[in-house]
């Protein structure tokens, strides 16, 4: 076997926290995480938030982001430790021997330079190649990335392509300086699953053709077992278990990875529609204002009581901007909505309290969905105090019911959201919601910003809530295994249109529609070599490319 | 929480000059147009620390009083200055549209006219008194500060917690002062900082120019007028209140800075 390319051994990483209302401490964040990896070799590092494995793959270039420093253990790349370089020493191997890919390209690459400038400025800056030559490299990597038009691409600027171009963009420019390691930061993560799919192809075989080494930093186990040749889990800064692909999937060791790969464990069994639907949407036809074009073609769909529909699509479908419509947000240009036995208000403004508090909605993004200097306590006894006028000892009684109800203590009736985790905050945007006592939520995207444990309980919580407060949701949503966990009905959109609706047990069985078959299909599961069994059974591209 | 080596001092010399302006009749020596001297102009000696002025006054009496003037000014005219600007500028926000549009433009009207000679016109037609000052003076300040309340206030307006007010069916009232007032108020603490030097400057170039504070009141930009004439004989009587105008600017600014870098982080969500 070749000498490994890159050693960690011992790696110790440290940061400093700020806690409100305390004194400012170090913290350790990664104890100790050793490994090796082979030239030409991909390894997953892999864990929810806060595992360190975006801080493992930077100080992999000897960086550490804001605050964060590395306190112990050694890193060699190409045989010396870059933890003792100098920062000259440092400086070429960043953008030269390592690059990096981030999980956002959209916001990693300068809007105000052409793609090209900013693909060959590591290659140039290095010296490794001309700019001819650089050029000439990035067009062919631009080909080999399955980029259209690669002669020309470069000339354009970020924001004229799509997001899954872009992503491929910045692994061009990754490759472009022939560098011994690639360290992928999420690099999937922020896309459609349909756009995931070819990017992730793209990625493989860029990898596979250059014979480079690749750090593969994700949160979804299946996504790295397409990619990787070996993996390492990580949970809190600790390494959890290394090994083989093979054996990770197939025979893994510790609970922890156990539970990472069957996660997703929510078995629900369609309901029965009994009573009259809650919510009608008829003949709904949208365009935003100062656009000639319509976001929602003609949309139809139903909703029981106590029942899940799940709106299913990729970014674009037309999903949110449903929901903006049956809000009130967004008035539409034809159709209406009928909900709890009477037509709504087409805007927000004509619309009784009542119509208000009885459709409450739960956001994708929960820190931005509570007013950051607000107290749990003033965000959840709001909907309280203004639907029902409880004040006083009878308002704190019901904050605590409801804090019970999300399974959080009256502990946190005094903390702000920033004292908050992610599931927690979503958790209390969910008792602000039952608050207002609804007959139906609108969740969009609620568990798409969370780890996939995480988003388990925060989907059984709603389940529970379902069965006690017989409410129903609208659940919109890009990712279908949430979609299996959680529905009644499904509507899938595309481009604007309900390309396919009904129970859930219909949607989801064949024939399928080729839309649906993408969709499906694009989901990445748990097995070995499943990329390019899908890659060559594709019916369809996605709308993304 | 570490307070940094500048914004102390800051803190430092921006509360001295607080207490000797709000407790000036216990700590000046002399009373403010009392003549006390038959010498104008005298070197400072132990009985008049800074010397006495062109009438015979102390020097340092007169400054302390002065300072009181203008600082007391200056503060009501930037509260003056924020409430309206900050109210009119998140309703601008909220309202959007026309209403927007109306005064948005107007405010920008106001400002094509330089502010010290737009308030020169008005105090020339007006009768100059410290209330009809503080109006006038916070009045056109409030413009700018209309512009900031309204760039931060449309920002957080898109915020989906402020969706998810207008959807509970909040009126305008909680919306500008339970979601949109408590996330903007560090920029505009920050800003206040600033806007209050500015407001000093402002009211010491009226008073110079002779259309601020009136005689015999002291105020700092009228010291520098009524010992103007002193320089060419090597008298330095008109420096003292360009050296407190200038520390209480520092000062005060230096604090506005640790606020503004307490309360703004370039590094966005990322840390």
């Amino acid at each position: 076997m070749s000498e490994p390319l890159v050693k960690v051994r011992d790696l110790k990483i440290g940061a400093t926290v700020y806690p409100p209302g305390e004194k400012p401490h170090d913290i350790e964040i990664v104890h100790g995480v050793s490994f090796e990896l082979a030239p030409g070799k991909v390894l997953g590092l892999i864990g929810e938030s806060g595992a360190g494995k975006s801080t493992i793959g930077l100080a992999s270039m000897a960086y550490g982001r804001g605050g964060v420093k590395i306190t112990g253990g050694e890193v060699w790349v190409n045989g010396r430790d870059i933890l003792k370089s100098n920062l000259g020493d440092v400086r070429s191997l960043r953008g030269g021997e390592v690059t990096y890919v981030s999980q956002s390209a959209a916001a990693s690459f300068n809007p105000a330079k052409q793609i090209m400038d900013q693909v060959t400025e590591a290659s140039i800056r290095h010296g490794k190649f001309s700019k001819k030559d650089a050029e000439a490299r990035a067009v062919e990597l631009f080909r080999k990335l399955g980029l259209p038009d690669p002669e020309n691409i470069g000339t354009r600027y970020p924001h004229q392509v799509s997001g899954g171009q872009l992503q491929r963009c910045m692994t061009a420019l990754a490759l472009c300086p022939e560098p011994d390691l690639v360290v992928f930061d999420e690099p999937t993560t922020a896309l459609d699953v349909t756009t995931q799919i070819d990017v992730l192809m793209a990625i493989k075989e860029a990898i596979r053709d250059t014979g480079v080494a690749a750090l593969y930093i994700t949160h979804d186990l299946a996504v790295v077992a397409q990619v990787s040749d070996d993996i390492l889990v990580l949970k809190m800064g600790d390494m959890v278990e290394y090994g083989s692909v093979d054996q990770i999937i197939n025979d893994p060791q510790e609970d922890y990875t156990k539970a990472l790969v069957s996660v997703r464990s929510i078995d629900h069994q369609e309901k029965v529609a009994t009573s009259e639907p809650v919510l009608k949407v008829e003949h709904i036809t949208a365009r935003y204002k100062g656009t000639n074009f319509d976001v929602l073609h003609d949309v139809n769909v139903e909703l029981h009581p106590g029942q899940t529909l799940a709106v299913v699509g990729e970014s674009g479908s037309g999903k949110s901007t449903l929901a903006r419509v049956i809000t009130g947000l967004l008035p539409p240009r034809g159709g209406n909505v009928h909900f709890a036995g009477r037509d709504l208000s087409a805007a927000l403004g004509g619309r009784s309290r009542e119509d208000l508090r009885e459709l409450q909605m739960i956001y994708q993004m929960a820190d931005v969905a509570m007013n950051p200097r607000q107290t749990v306590g003033t965000i959840i006894g709001r909907p309280l105090e203004f639907y029902f006028g409880l004040k006083g000892a009878e308002k704190q009684k019901r904050i605590l019911e409801l804090l019970e109800e999300i399974e959080m203590g009256e502990g946190f009736i005094d903390r702000y959201p920033a004292e908050l985790s992610g599931g927690q905050k979503q958790r209390v945007c969910i008792a602000r919601a039952l608050a207002a006592k609804p007959k139906l939520i609108i969740c969009d995207e609620v568990t798409s910003a969370l780890d996939p444990l995480v988003a388990d309980g925060i989907l059984k919580l709603l389940l529970d809530l379902q069965k006690v407060e017989d409410v129903a949701y609208l659940f919109i949503t890009h990712d279908l295994a949430t979609v299996k966990a959680i529905a009644d009905s499904i509507a899938v959109m595309y481009q604007g249109k309900v390309v396919r609706y009904g129970g859930k047990t219909d949607v989801l069985s064949p024939p399928f529609d080729d839309y649906t078959d993408l969709l499906l299909s694009s989901v990445p599961e748990m097995k070995l070599g499943w990329l390019e069994e899908v890659i060559a059974n594709r019916k369809m591209e996605s709308a993304g490319n | 929480m570490r307070i940094p080596i500048a914004a102390l001092i800051g803190l430092f010399f921006t509360s001295l000059y607080f207490i000797v302006a709000i407790f000036a009749p216990w700590i000046a020596p002399y009373g403010m147009a009392e003549i006390v001297s038959p010498d104008i102009w005298a070197p400072s000696s132990a009985e008049f620390l800074l010397g006495t002025d062109n009438l015979g006054r102390d020097l340092l009496s007169r400054m302390i009083y002065g300072g009181r003037t203008t600082i007391f000014i200056a503060t009501a005219a930037t509260i003056l200055s924020f409430a309206t600007g900050s109210i009119l500028g998140f309703l601008a926000a909220v309202l959007g549209g026309w209403a927007d549009q109306l005064m948005s433009r107007f405010v920008d009207l106001l400002m094509s006219i330089p502010s010290l000679i737009f308030a020169l016109v008005v105090l020339s037609v007006v009768p100059v008194t410290v209330t009809v000052l503080i109006i006038v003076m916070g009045l056109l300040d409030s413009t700018r500060v209309y512009r900031l309340a309204r760039a931060v206030a449309v920002d957080i307006n898109v915020m989906d917690y402020v969706e998810a007010a207008k959807l509970r069916g909040e009126g305008r009232k909680w919306i500008i002062f339970r979601e949109i007032l408590p996330n903007a108020l560090s920029p505009l603490v920050a800003e206040m900082g600033l806007r209050f030097i500015f407001m000093v400057l402002f009211v010491s170039t009226l008073s110079f120019l002779g259309l601020g504070v009136q005689p015999p009141q002291a105020d700092w930009g009228g010291i520098v007028k009524e010992n103007a004439d002193g320089i060419v004989y090597g008298i330095g009587a008109a420096l003292y209140p360009a050296v407190a105008i200038a520390t209480l600017a520092i000062s005060v600014n230096l604090v506005a800075d640790w606020v503004l870098n307490r309360t703004t982080s370039l590094k966005g969500g990322r840390g």
